[in-house]
């Protein structure tokens, strides 16, 4: 017996295919089966399950490329079943999760392992970064192609830049033979070492120490010079300054393969808006000033910038209680990321509802070759979310996540998922 | 009653209005005058520091027991201090011991602003990080309000290393307040043009910024500057920016010369000038018993009526 659920009367949101009208959606054995109006009069589906989505948004699941899991090394800040389970009360389907493990993720072997545990563990689709160098060192290259072999998504030193130019250029020609799209996070260590907080009259007020918006473009524009130089594929992740997007726009225009993603945090918040010391605020590349943030939101609705990624980065109360300056970077964001996005990007009018829903699930699906996900489109894995888009909404702890470090706690919002399929299950129902 | 005062804590200048200033000010003068009443009998203030002073908390020990309290010298090893749960556990211990005032000096910025509400004592900032230093900033308008009686419209050169200087941003804070014009004045690296958001007017060329000043407060140049590369070297720094007798001599005739020490001679400043006529460094030093007595008082009622 087919496992049937049909999706009544939401309004159904495909930029892959143009679709934004009321259309039912049937769900059989995990795909896509149909998407019509009217699915629910006719016969013969009398035994489907339904889900009443009315005055609902249907969308395919978000695909977050960008995302730290913890395990193995770090399971009491995260695990791959509690920030699986946090992706899919935020109505994120798939993750990338990054290599900064520990053990860094730089074997086959430990590919293996993890994908094994989340066989067992995730309650949503994860796929896994290989690291670039061994040990994330930044001195020799990994083994590309075994990682591929082994189930490598992507490749990724993040956390750390690859700061050896001509390594970088190796690593782009080698991984773009295999089809591998590099990750890099644009950061010259030698500009922002030691710092804490965006250079600017904040930090200089608060006596922190700043890294300057340059730190992230020299090594925008380098990378940028190294994918012109060898016609190779590379991503930038969570940028956040300016005069990035400016160089990742003009690089476009020359037809330079460069692409790119922003951060929730990024385009929602700024830095004169961190409360005090408060160390939930504190991730790399820190908060930046409002026209940062503006450009930010313009670049996603021009596509310089391709995809929203939250840059998901638990760490337990105990650490991000050492003082903002010695705390860890990250913050969480898997649960708030599409309602952050839908207040600082949707509700705004800055983007329209299928631009939203590219950024968030379409692009990041094409970017890492998923052709079944980031669409509603029949035969595609019934991976998708219904959601309020109006619905207001107060982030507050405790989280499906095991950590708790986000700025958006107890800030408004205003969007919120009440229902994630995954395979056609439903892993979320909102009570 | 004192009029303005209601804090059981001095974190800092920035979040004090100019009346609070004041007050305190005020206060200090008062316990210049006359002799010491014991108003802090029966107090106990404990010391936390985690950098090495001698100076700073020298003069709070002479504060404390000059207004009849008891001191617990606490020698805390940096690493103990350096974890700040493990600073809060400190503090709430102490406290079940009676104490009553925290005297803190932190390498942190702004490690105060989560602890002091957890705590019922008062607790005195003695310098967090870079970023103030409140007692130093308010014995340095102690001294410049007994010579000029008001601030308003006086300037005030900063020179030195701003970037890393708690006492230039207390003073910026405090003297934007009171209605001074401060300038910051050193090499780039050291003074930041975006100081300029915060208030502070930026001039790099020494001679500018002396030109006409009331004052100048001349920040130490720590040798670690040098290795870390803001500076090429001590001397590079002395030939450019080292207030000398001919420098000193741009400002206004009856203009005063500071400096919080301890002093690099013949690096900041050349000796003629840290010795002459026009310094105030000895002042300042006796000022700051008395600012840090207020300090002390003040948060002790703010502290008593919470």
């Amino acid at each position: 017996m087919a496992e049937r659920t049909l999706i009544v009367g939401g309004l159904v949101v495909d930029p892959a295919r143009g679709v934004e009208s009321v259309r039912d959606v049937l769900i059989v054995d995990g795909e896509i089966r149909e998407v019509a109006a009217g699915l629910s009069k006719k016969s013969g589906l009398a035994d489907a399950a339904r889900v009443d989505a009315k005055g609902l948004w249907v969308i395919p699941g978000l695909v977050d490329m960008h995302v730290h899991l913890r395990e193995p090394g770090r399971e009491s800040d995260e695990t791959i079943a509690t920030g699986t389970a946090a992706a899919a009360r935020g109505g994120v389907t798939t993750v990338l999760a990054m290599a900064n493990t520990e053990p860094v993720t730089d074997s086959p072997s430990q590919l293996e392992f993890l994908r094994s545990k989340a066989r067992v563990d995730a309650k949503v689709n994860v796929l896994f970064a290989g690291a670039v160098t061994v040990g994330q060192k930044g001195e020799r290259l990994t083994e590309f192609a075994r990682l591929r072999r082994a189930g490598a998504a992507a490749l990724s030193d993040d956390g750390r830049p690859v700061m050896n130019a001509g390594l970088f250029r190796r690593a782009l020609e080698y991984a773009d033979d295999l089809g591998l799209l590099v990750i890099d996070h644009c950061e010259d260590l030698t500009l922002s070492g030691g710092a804490c907080a965006h250079e600017g009259p904040q930090a200089l007020r608060k006596g922190l120490k700043g890294a300057p918006w340059a730190a992230e473009t020299v090594q925008v524009m380098r990378d940028i010079a190294l994918s012109e130089l060898t016609g190779a594929r590379v991503h930038l992740a969570h940028l956040s300054a300016v005069s990035s997007i400016e160089a990742v726009r003009a690089a476009k225009k020359r037809g330079v393969r460069v692409t790119a993603e922003a951060a929730p945090h990024h385009f929602a918040l700024s830095d004169d808006m961190i409360p005090g010391y408060d160390a939930d605020w504190k991730m790399n590349p820190p908060l930046r000033p409002a026209e940062d943030r503006a450009a930010l939101v313009a670049a996603l609705a021009d596509g310089t910038i391709d995809a929203v990624a939250t840059d998901h980065a638990p760490h337990g109360c105990a650490a991000k209680s050492l003082g903002f300056d010695t705390a860890p970077f990250g913050v969480i964001g898997l649960e708030t990321s599409l309602a952050a996005s839908l207040t600082a990007l949707y509700h705004t009018k800055a983007l329209t509802k299928r631009e939203l829903v590219r950024r968030m699930s379409t692009t990041p699906a094409a970017l890492l070759g998923l052709k079944s996900k980031g669409t509603l489109a029949p035969g595609a894995d019934a991976d998708l979310a219904i959601v309020d888009p109006d619905a207001p909404w107060t982030p507050e702890a405790p989280f499906a996540s095991k950590s708790r470090n986000s700025p958006f706690a107890g800030r408004r919002l205003k969007g919120r998922v009440l229902h994630t399929f995954v395979a056609g299950r439903a892993v979320v129902h909102a009570v | 009653m004192t009029k303005d005062w209601g804090r059981k804590d001095l974190l800092g200048l920035e979040t004090l209005s100019a009346a609070e200033i004041e007050t305190i000010l005020d206060e200090a003068a008062s316990f210049k005058k006359a002799p010491a009443p014991r108003v802090l009998a029966g107090r106990t203030v404990a010391f936390l520091f985690s950098e090495a002073s001698t100076r700073t908390r020298s003069s709070f020990e002479a504060a404390a027991l000059r207004l009849g309290a008891e001191c617990l010298s606490f020698s805390a090893a940096g690493s103990s201090l350096s974890k700040g749960e493990s600073m809060l556990d400190t503090m709430l211990n102490l406290q079940a011991v009676g104490v009553t005032h925290f005297v803190v000096r932190h390498e942190r910025s702004g490690v105060l602003e989560d602890l002091a509400p957890r705590v019922n004592a008062a607790v005195v900032n003695a310098g967090d990080g870079w970023h103030e230093h409140p007692t130093q900033a308010l014995l340095d308008l102690l001294t410049l309000r007994e010579r000029w009686g008001s601030f308003k419209g006086r300037k005030l050169v900063v020179l030195g290393d701003i970037r890393h200087s708690r006492v230039a941003r207390s003073n910026l804070f405090a003297l934007k307040k009171l209605g001074a014009k401060v300038v910051f004045c050193g090499p780039t690296p050291l003074v930041p043009d975006a100081f300029a958001a915060l208030g502070a007017t930026i001039e790099h060329d020494v001679e500018k910024a002396l030109k006409g000043a009331d004052a100048v407060n001349v920040l130490r140049l720590q040798l670690e500057r040098m290795e870390q590369g803001f500076v090429p070297s001590l001397a590079d720094y002395a030939l450019v920016y080292q207030l000398t007798p001919a420098r000193a001599m741009l400002m206004k005739p009856d203009a005063l010369v500071l400096h919080p020490g301890p002093m690099n001679r013949g690096v900041e400043i050349a000796s003629e000038v840290a010795d002459g006529p026009r310094s105030v460094v000895l002042e300042q030093v006796s000022n700051g018993v008395f600012v840090r007595m207020a300090a002390l008082a003040l948060c002790d009622r703010g502290r008593a009526r919470g």
